[in-house]
Formats: structure tokens, sequence, C-alpha cells
């Protein structure tokens, strides 16, 4: 029987109040905040943030595959697998995949991989899950949803925090909610009918084959944790299954978080997890094109794997406020942001494949004979002049502070027009990172502030997106 | 080794106004600063036998030393020399070693730079950093990095700093009142500088120079025929040039006080020349202050003042016109600009005028000007170039 090892979540520093946007549009504000990605993360960024939580502790060395799932990736021909794992600096003899077009993604990717270390093809499999889906200006969708992250290790060996006991699929073919090809917003038909020949359709089958097939009463079950597209169609379900709302059910986080697209199923799961003890039931059911339900059982590890991971409620807790509305249309690339930095370099293919250990993976080298450690990796040491003479250390895990820095106001663009640059100074050896910081008030900068890394698009050009770290303050 | 120093002298210079230069484009700068300089020299173009051509920014025009064979229809070897911020520098050294060889007995130095037809507005920025390190760095982003860490080091308030560094600002804008080929000739107070808006924290408007075209020209002989071109020819003294190794942003313990490209070639054209103190036995420097605190941080790097004591030297005036050393009496590159490749020739011709009594206004006159230093520094990584001059042999 195969079990969850570990859970890791990422939320954005971002959030914008529902008042903010309803005033926007003079329409009803539905209450509470949402995440809103910074314009310098995606999908893929996001899930490293989940990927690196989830594995606090855990030897990267050990993972043999990872399975990214989201409905907006930003590639349409290019695995984001491949990246996130690289990023993640996971071993390369592994297997790596990409799921989407559905918001049951993320649990199809959880599906897979529970059956992959099952069959014993692989031991231990990540699937991440990251979504940033944009509702038409104007429409519900637009303060419904959240950008979000979160990932799973799966494993049939180790120490699970808890066993997935069964699992049941549903599928479906129709149009509830939709994008073409070529759709930049969400679509979707009237809501009466997707709610009830949808959601409430295809969740109930799903749960209910789950719960006849484990003899499973709706009281025995600690807690359903339901996706659902807004709170009140949650606790709809729950209450025709026969769960209590009030006692059972998994808050939506609807309210401080948004809905988050395919990640939003596993992100409730972690957060579940955040909140279990040992032999609770959690009934999980993900919806989209069909359901998948899962009945998993917690063990007694819950409690030790919390030792530095931030999760659902860590990520939560640690925000900023966006100023307007506006700021969220330029973020997301609906109104266009003035580019600013003049003088950037286009992205190389051969550059970024040459120099990926150090620019992807984040090594310095640390030389062999005098022990100094250099960022970016030196093949003659600063120091001795050694020549190629040094092992390749990770700096993105370890934690830093500012050395000195400038609030430059001419590399900007026109939605974040200062930029803070940074000389850090990493715990691991002193070694010196020169890096831009971000997810920060500029005010606050301070040398000797403590920051740790992030991983970000940096720009757009050549046809490319152009990834590197960044720092922040620590969340 | 060898020292370059009395082995070559400068018998001529030429210079354009510096400025935003609409209506010249980088030929017609070549061609001001050249003619300018043979006439100075009293030669005929013919006369060259070689020629350095210093430019950077050479991918709007061309690349090679076309800009310099096009407009001066020379047929004869030239050379483009490209190091960062101290190419006008490099494009002098070089010829110096074209003619100190015995190669050659009459070159052209030339230097262009024709930024304005970049379509923006501050001063650039360099490249090389690759595509992820590069990708939001500009300069004055860069050189407030030094400012940051000075003021901590030396625990100065950013009042204090800003005050500190201000003044500079205010000596310079002062000199380049009275410097008719400065691109800005306006007199600024401390109060200005201090009420700036921000272009890179703690950097105002008047901590950074401005956006320049220019073009400068030295016509170089070895020192045995000097005379019989000129009564009052410039001798070479000292020629210093050296990098850093690796960006200073990425180099293990860097405190970002002690350069060394800075203290590299200072020394070494002091010892070219036989100075023990440049405090004292200089009587003009045209430094690289791109930004005021990068000539802050040159004078304690070239021994003008001790490590962390700047701002007495500064407050008690030292470095003005009629200071103990006048630094940047043209004006500077805070009133030049900074058009890359023509920079190090246009520091050294307000040398080579001082030296011979003629700066364009009497007021700016130093008394008696026998040695002076030129200076550029650029990068990343870091690479400075110091050239001194003197009036007398020996």
């Amino acid at each position: 029987m195969s079990g969850i090892i570990s859970y890791g979540a990422y939320v954005p520093l971002w959030r914008l109040s529902r008042d903010a946007i309803g005033a926007a549009w003079g329409r009803p504000s539905l209450g509470g905040e949402r995440s809103i990605a910074n314009n310098d993360e995606d999908t893929v960024t996001m899930a490293i943030e989940a990927v690196l939580d989830c594995l606090a502790g855990i030897d990267r060395n050990s993972v043999d595959g990872l399975y990214f799932a989201s409905t907006t990736a930003p590639f349409r021909e290019k695995q984001c697998a491949t990246l996130v794992a690289g990023a993640a600096d996971l071993k390369p003899e592994i297997v790596t995949a990409d799921f989407g077009n559905s918001l049951r993604a993320g649990t199809t990717a959880l599906r897979a991989a529970l059956d992959a270390v099952n069959s014993g093809s692989a031991q231990n499999i990540i699937v991440t899950a990251a979504d940033c889906r944009l509702g038409y200006p104007r429409s519900d969708y637009e303060q419904n949803f959240g950008d979000a992250a979160t990932a799973l290790l799966v494993s049939k060996n180790g120490k699970p925090v808890a066993n997935v006991k069964a699992s049941y699929t549903i599928s479906n073919e129709m149009y509830d909610v939709w994008r073409l090809d070529k759709d930049t917003f969400v679509q979707s038909w009237e809501d009466r009918f997707i709610i009830e020949h949808g959601y409430i359709e295809n969740m109930s089958k799903a749960i209910s084959g789950l719960m006849k097939k484990q003899n499973l009463a709706a009281g025995s079950v600690t807690k359903a944790v339901l996706y659902a597209p807004t709170a009140r169609t949650q606790q709809q379900l729950a209450r025709q299954l026969g769960f209590d709302p009030k006692t059972q059910l998994q808050d939506l986080l609807v309210n401080n978080l948004g809905v988050c697209g395919c990640a939003h199923s596993l992100l409730l799961l972690a957060a579940a997890l955040e909140d279990a003890k040992e032999s609770d039931k959690l009934l999980v059911a993900s919806y989209g094109d069909g359901s998948d339900a899962f009945l998993i059982e917690v063990t007694a590890e819950v409690d030790k794997i919390k030792t530095g991971k931030r999760g659902v409620k860590g990520f939560l807790a640690s925000k900023r406020m966006l100023p307007t509305y506006e700021r969220y249309l330029s973020y997301r690339g609906i109104l266009e942001p003035q580019p600013g930095e003049s003088f950037r370099l286009f992205p190389s293919a051969s550059v970024s494949w040459r120099e990926r250990n150090w620019s992807l993976r984040f090594h310095g080298s640390k030389c062999k004979n005098c022990g100094l450690v250099t960022f970016p990796i030196q093949r003659v040491c600063y120091q001795c002049q050694s020549k190629d003479n040094y092992d390749e250390v990770r700096l993105s895990d370890k934690k830093g502070k500012v050395f000195t820095f400038s609030l430059d106001n001419l590399a900007g663009r026109s939605d974040d027009p200062i930029i803070p640059q940074m000389v850090i100074e990493s715990e691991l050896e002193n070694a010196r990172i020169y890096c831009v910081m971000t997810d920060c008030d500029p005010k606050e900068i301070k040398i000797n502030m403590p920051v740790e890394m992030t991983f970000r698009k940096i720009y757009e050009g050549a046809g490319m997106y152009n990834y590197f770290w960044k720092c922040r303050p620590i969340r | 080794m060898e020292s370059i120093k009395d082995k070559v002298a400068i018998i001529g210079m030429g210079c354009t106004k510096f400025g935003e230069c609409w209506d010249l484009g980088l030929d017609d700068l070549a061609i001001e600063a050249a003619y300018e300089a043979y006439e100075d020299a009293s030669i005929d173009p013919k006369d060259i036998q070689a020629c350095w051509f210093g430019t950077v920014t050479a991918p709007v025009t061309g690349i090679g030393a076309t800009h310099g064979v096009n407009p001066l229809k020379l047929r004869i070897p030239m050379t483009r020399v490209e190091n960062w911020c101290i190419t006008g520098h490099e494009t002098l050294r070089n010829a110096c070693f074209g003619v100190a060889s015995g190669m050659y007995d009459i070159v052209l130095a030339l230097g262009v730079e024709k930024l304005k037809d970049t379509g923006f507005p501050g001063l650039g920025t360099g490249r090389g950093m690759g595509p992820v390190l590069e990708a939001r760095r500009t300069s004055p982003g860069s050189f407030s990095l030094i400012a940051t860490r000075y003021f901590y080091t030396y625990g100065l308030s950013p009042e204090e700093g800003k005050t500190t560094i201000g003044k500079i600002a205010v000596k310079n804008h002062n000199n380049g009142s009275m410097s008719p080929k400065a691109h800005f000739r306006n007199k600024i107070t401390l109060e200005q500088v201090m009420n700036a808006p921000i272009i890179a924290w703690p950097l105002g408007l008047f901590d950074c120079c401005g956006n320049s075209d220019g073009a400068a020209a030295a016509i170089l002989v070895p020192a045995s025929q000097a005379k019989k071109f000129r009564v009052d020819p410039v001798y070479i003294k000292g020629l210093g040039q050296s990098f850093d190794p690796l960006l200073p942003h990425a180099r293990p313990k860097f405190d970002w006080l002690n350069w060394d490209a800075l203290q590299n070639s200072s020394r070494q054209a002091y010892e070219q020349a036989g100075i023990r103190n440049p405090r004292e036995e200089l009587n003009i420097a045209e430094v690289h202050d791109c930004f005021t605190i990068t000539e802050l941080i040159i004078y304690e790097n070239f021994g003008f003042s001790a490590q962390g004591k700047a701002k007495e030297d500064i407050d008690a005036g030292f470095f003005e016109l009629f200071g103990g050393l006048p630094v940047n009496a043209d004006g500077g590159l805070k009133c030049f600009g900074h058009p890359v490749g023509a920079s190090g020739l246009r520091m050294t011709y307000e040398v080579y005028k001082q030296i011979q009594g003629k700066a364009q206004t009497p007021e700016r006159q130093l008394k008696n000007v026998k040695l002076g230093l030129s200076h550029t520094f650029g990068g990343p990584p870091q690479v400075s170039a110091v050239a001194i001059l003197g009036r007398d042999l020996g």
C-alpha cells in the first residue's frame, strides 16, 4: 500500500481584497481576499516553491520522479516537470511528466504516481500542481480564483504521514468550464446546469462509489476534503452525501486564498493533513471532467513531518496586500506594463543549457584546495588560483543576509518601478551572491537583513521565458 | 620591465563640445576632434602613420575601425580599441606603445562615442554579465551598491552620506560652469542635490553623470622629437592599467572599499612617474566621477585621502578648483557626461591644456601645473586606467 511521505504548499505573498475588485467594477464584493502571483511568478516557479516546502529535511537524491500538473503551464511544447526538477536540484535520473488540461490534473497526476510506486517502477515520486487561472475582468471568477501550488511526495516505502487506502474515478464529458486553445480567460456554461449535472452529479458518483467499495459510512469519515467552485456548492454536496458541514468539512480556503484550479484539491489535502491526527480518515475528492476520490488514513508520522515546513498555514499567514486592482491586471499581463529593463540581454538556449548548474540548480563552487565558496561557479579559484579543483555546492536552500543594496528606479517595469539590487552573503561560507530582491517593500531593506532564495521568471525574450533566482525577505 | 616615462609626448589635442549632439553623427564627432588635434599639432593628416580608434557602442554604426576610416579617409594601420569605460585611455595607452616601440613617429589616438542615438536618456549600462545576472542591472544601480556599503562601514547616516558626496557634485558643477565644451554648465546648490529625484538609492539625479556625445583626440610623437613641433609639448610620465578579477558582487570577502583596479593602476603610474606622495606632488587630477560616490572612493584608493577620511578633505574643500589638489577642474564627467570612448582623452585634454596654461577660460586656469593625472574606471568587473602627464622632461 502506498502512502504520502510528505506534503508542501505555496501561496504567493500578495493578496488582493475582493472589495477592491468589486469597487473597480461597481459590483458586489464576494468578501475576503484572494492570492495573486507576483509578476515574476508563474505555475512553474510556484510549483518549485511547493516542491521545496515538501522536501524540507528530505534527501533530494531519494526522489526518482516528478509529475507537474497545471491548466496554466507556461509552455505548450516543452516540459515543465524538467524545469521544476532542475531548479529543485533533483538528480537527472528521474521520471518526469506534465499533466494538464483539466481541473482534475492534480489528482490525475497523484493517481499516476500512486500507480507507479505501487507497481514498483519508481520508489518516490513527487507530485506538484500549480495554477494561476484568469477569470474575465468583472466576472465572479476573477474574484473567486486564487493562485497557489502544492506538492505531495508518495512512496511505497518509508514512513508515510498518511496511507492511500483506495481510490475511485469517474470520467465525464461536458462543457462546464473550459478554455479553447486560444483562450486566455475561463469560459463557462450556465451555473445551474454545470453545478447540477457537472459538479454535484460527478462528485456524488465518485464519492459514493468509493464509500460503497470501502463499506464506509459518512459518519466514519473524519474530514471530507472536497474541491468545489464555491463554498456554498461545497456545503450543498457535503449535506447531500450525509456529512456534517460544521464538523466534517475541510474549509475551502476561499475566503483568504481563492479556488486555485487543479492545485486546489491537493492543497486542501495538505491543509487537512496539517490539522490531522493519527488514524483520521480523510475523504478527498477533486472535480474536473469527472472526479477522482481517495480514502486516506493518517498515521502517527503526521506530527513529525511539520518541522521546517511552512505548509498552507505558514504561507497563508505570510502576506502583503496588493495596493490596487490595476496592479493585479498588470501583474497578469491583462494591462500591458511598460517593460523597462532597456538593456537586457536576450536569453540563449545554449547559454542557459551550458550554465544550468549555477543558473538553474544554483550551485556555487567550493575550492578543494582552500575551501573558498564562490557564486557563480569559478573554474579557477579567486583566492588560490587552483584550476578545475572544486566541488559544486547548492546555495538555493541556504539563507543569507544583505551585504549591500541599491534601489534602482531605472531598471524596473512600470508596475514595479523600483528594482532592489542586492549583494547578499550566504550562510554557506559567506559566499557572495548578486541578485534582485522580490516580494518586499523596498523601504524596509537594510544591510544585514535576513533573506532566502526564490526561483523566479526574469523576463521574456528571444521567444523564451528566462528564469533565475532572486532573494526575498524570509517568509 | 621598462617605464614609459619621457618616451612619448603629446604635441596636439582636440576635443569636441560634449552634449546632446543631435545634429552630429559619429563621423562628424571624429572629424571635429581629429582636425582640432591636427591644427593644434600643426601637422597634415598625411603625416599620421597609425591610428588607434576607441569606441564602445559600435553596433549602432558598425564594428572594427570603420567609423574612423570612413570620415577621416586615412589609409594607414588602424586598430579599434574597446575596454569598457577606460576605452579612451586604452586608445592613448596603445598609441603610446606604438610610438615608444619605435615602430611609428606620428600617431593619432582618437576616442568617439555617440550615445544619444540609443533612445535611452540615462547613462546606459554595461553588458556581459549574461542573460540572467544582467537582467536588471544599470550603472547607477551598480555604483549605488558602493555608496550604501560605504555609508554603513563608516557609520554615516543617509543624510550625512548624501551630503558628503553631494558636495562633490556641487564642486564639479561649479568647475563645469566655466567649461565652454561641457554638456552641463549650471552651478548647483547642495540643497538642489539633496532634493533631487532618486535614480538608484542612495544616488540622486545630481550624483549621476549625464548621457552625452563627444570625441577627443591626441597626436603623439617620440619625446625626443616633440620640440620640433611645438615649444610646449606635454610628456607622458606614467601609464597604469588594471582589472579586478571577478565581479565585485561575487568576490568573496570583498569589502567594497579597497578596489584592486584603482590601487594597482595608480601605483603603476606613480612608480613610473616617480611620484611618492600624489596628494602633494600632483597639481591636477581628472578622475572618473561617473557617480559622486565613485570620485570619493577614488580619493581614498589613489592616496589623495586616507581610507575613511575623504569626508574630512571634502568638507575642507581640498579638492576644489584652487584647493590643495584640484580634482575635475573642467567639471568632470558630471558636466561633460560620459561618451565612453571619448572620456579618457577628454580628461587628458584638460590636463594637457592646464599644463600648457591654455585652459579655455582664464578663471579656471590653475597656476604652475607641472604634473597632472587623468583616470577612467569602468566595468564590471572593474577596470581602471591612469595616465600621468608632465610639463618637463626628467
